[in-house]
């Protein structure tokens, strides 16, 4: 290619990156802009700088029990999708048996399936089940969709745990509980940690999934969509999503961390399975 | 060294599935050897050693350490620690926490572990490195700390897999020099897995050389050179040149050979196998080492063959000739050391090649 039609291009790509980037974070910008503005109505120009709608959020109830809700759902779906996810990425990563790969795709699955779908379907059968709506069910679903990414960051985890280790351990006299607490679970606690805010954040502000399976209690992510309908209700949503962007921005960050020094721990390059 | 057994294998057999590792072993290692397993990959060396580590249960046939059968007994009730070819080095430990390992459950006071470390350390020449990150270390500094990790709960008996395998040839050489040394002077039995014919030779006492699950032979690293059971052996240690060999008589002299290569020749008897049969006698061995390009024509040798050089390899210190021996058509490989004044000879260079009836290695 000539110089100048390679500098054309090259053109043409920073254009591209550049409307990409605004398109992905123009909206995000404007979450906290309209948050600390003082008109009801979300419309430029500005009008001037206020903080009374995240006063509002704290005197709001509902939001408050929606919050509650929220992080009991998000906390207990974190708990136990990465409890699981460990024995699964284990279990994938240690031994070799029949039908293994099977088991791990299907439980890798709902990574691409629509959420609408895994909803509705769960929706269905817990009613012809019997169970009744509530927290518990918006968890199991939740588990359902976490599991994924909690088996993928601890997979990487357990992989990189030399086997030879856990020999090693054994043949110095350890047993087999002295060695899983002196050396495999300091070197994949990392993972565990990640796994655990990772999934969390998800579990957070999952919605259409929460939406279908909760009863009466809302989750902070339903809350808000019902408050839509009220567009005086509009800038403290505004102030609440600010919030929920810069706790996932930082629950997000440290989760990463987390994973590139357990990667360097091990010796492993921290580049590769990372979500950031 | 003493001639007390160590290790007792009787009949140690493993299957994997279908597949047999092992054929029933019997061996016996000494108190204070340093004992190899010798052989290509695949031939059961490392499931050997595995299994008198406890990482693997026998399908058949005991395991005895120290008069103890170690039937049902796991690796971390076993006199025996190991050196792992990855060296397994606990990366989330300093090296001073990694050495200091094993010695936790023995509950000894936290002086006496200090001490005992810092013992360790030293006789791995490490003094001084404890507080390191396991990272920090090089894999030459890392087989180290595993030798010492492994040392420091003072085994009956130390097994090491391949622990130089992954270093370059240099270290390999020290270390292989460094660890013979060791071994000699703390008196510990050593039993080394490893497939390096040259590192078995120049570190063991004794040498149990392996094909297919079973032990073909087992010998001192200069009865295995110079008295080689099988042609199979005989190739797997060194360079050995196969000759066709006919038998001519036998007597108590030894056994009388056409060789058509070399001549005719009688080998003593002190130099026939027991037990051979001297009729089956179909080849000879002879090793690069024994033939001698006479230079000089007024040189002599116990008998002399005619030859012709074929090519030749320059090492540097050695030069590598093959040479087609009385108008035979393969040629041997034989090998001289460049002393001063001597100059490689081309191909095509005729040449006596000097040899004697006591280098010949008789087989069946």
């Amino acid at each position: 290619m000539r110089p100048g039609r390679a500098k054309k291009l090259w053109n043409w790509l920073a254009v591209y990156a550049f409307l990409y980037m605004v398109f992905l974070y123009a909206p995000v910008i404007l979450l906290p802009l309209f948050a600390f503005n003082e008109s009801t109505i979300i419309a430029f120009p500005l009008s001037g700088f206020t903080t009374e709608w995240f006063t509002v959020l704290v005197n709001n109830d509902a939001l408050a029990r929606s919050v509650e809700n929220s992080l009991f759902v998000a906390v207990t779906t974190a708990v136990v999708s990465t409890l699981l996810g460990a024995c699964a990425a284990r279990a994938a990563a240690r031994y070799r048996f029949p039908g293994q790969k099977g088991v791990i795709g299907f439980i890798m699955l709902p990574l691409v399936l629509p959420e609408i779908i895994v909803a509705v379907a769960l929706l269905v059968v817990l009613m012809q089940l019997g169970f009744s709506l509530s927290l518990w069910t918006v968890i199991a679903g939740h588990i359902l969709i976490c599991m994924p990414y909690s088996i993928a960051i601890l997979s990487s985890a357990f992989q990189g745990l030399d086997r030879n280790l856990e020999e090693a351990s054994f043949d110095l006299g350890e047993t087999n509980w002295g060695t899983f607490k002196r050396v495999i679970f300091p070197l994949v606690l990392p993972g565990v940690i990640s796994s655990l805010l990772i999934t969390f954040t998800i579990s957070l502000d999952e919605f259409i999934i929460a939406f279908f399976l909760t009863g009466t209690d809302a989750t902070l992510p339903v809350y808000i969509w019902s408050q839509l309908r009220f567009p005086s209700k509009l800038p403290s949503i505004m102030a609440l999503g600010t919030i929920l962007l810069v706790l996932s921005i930082i629950l997000l960050i440290l989760a990463e961390w987390f994973r590139q020094r357990s990667a360097k721990r091990q010796g492993v390059e921290a580049a590769a399975g990372g979500f950031i | 060294m003493s001639e007390k057994p160590i290790i007792e294998l009787r009949d140690v057999a493993k299957s994997f599935g279908t597949v047999k590792a092992l054929n029933g072993i019997n061996a016996n290692i000494r108190e204070g050897e340093f004992f190899s397993l010798l052989g290509p990959s695949g031939c059961g060396k490392t499931t050997l050693l595995r299994m008198i580590a406890g990482f693997e249960d026998p399908s058949g046939g005991e395991i005895v350490i120290d008069g103890k059968s170690m039937r049902g007994i796991p690796a971390n009730r076993r006199p025996t620690n190991m050196v792992f070819q990855s060296y397994a080095i606990f990366p989330h430990l300093s090296v001073a926490e990694n050495v200091a390992y094993g010695l936790k459950r023995k509950k000894l006071p936290k002086t006496e572990v200090t001490d005992e470390v810092n013992k360790a350390l030293s006789m791995v020449d490490l003094s001084g490195y404890g507080g390191r990150a396991a990272h920090e270390l090089s894999g030459g500094q890392r087989q180290r700390v595993a030798l010492a990790r492994a040392l420091v709960m003072r085994p009956k008996v130390v097994l090491l897999d391949e622990p130089l395998s992954a270093l370059d040839k240099k270290l390999r050489e020290q270390m292989q020099v460094e660890l013979r040394q060791l071994q000699q002077s703390i008196g510990i039995t050593f039993i080394l897995v490893t497939h390096d014919q040259e590192e078995a030779l120049i570190m063991s006492d004794r040498i149990a050389v392996m094909f297919e699950g079973d032990i073909a032979q087992i010998d001192s690293p200069e009865g295995l050179y110079r008295h080689p059971v099988s042609k199979r052996v005989a190739s797997f240690i060194g360079v050995m040149n196969f000759l066709d060999a006919r038998t001519t008589g036998q007597s108590d002299a030894g056994v009388s050979l056409d060789i058509p290569a070399l001549g005719k020749v009688t080998v003593p008897a002190s130099h026939v196998p027991d037990g051979l049969d001297a009729n089956s006698v179909e080849s000879v061995g002879v090793r690069p080492e024994m033939l001698t390009i006479l230079f000089d024509e007024r040189e002599t040798a116990e008998a002399v063959a005619k030859g012709v050089v074929t090519s030749t390899s320059y090492y540097g210190d050695m030069t590598y000739y093959s040479v087609a021996l009385n108008e035979t058509k393969a040629p041997v490989t034989l090998s001289m050391r460049n002393t001063a004044g001597r100059s490689v000879l081309p191909a095509g260079s005729e040449v006596r090649v000097g040899w004697g009836a006591e280098s010949i290695v008789l087989f069946e």
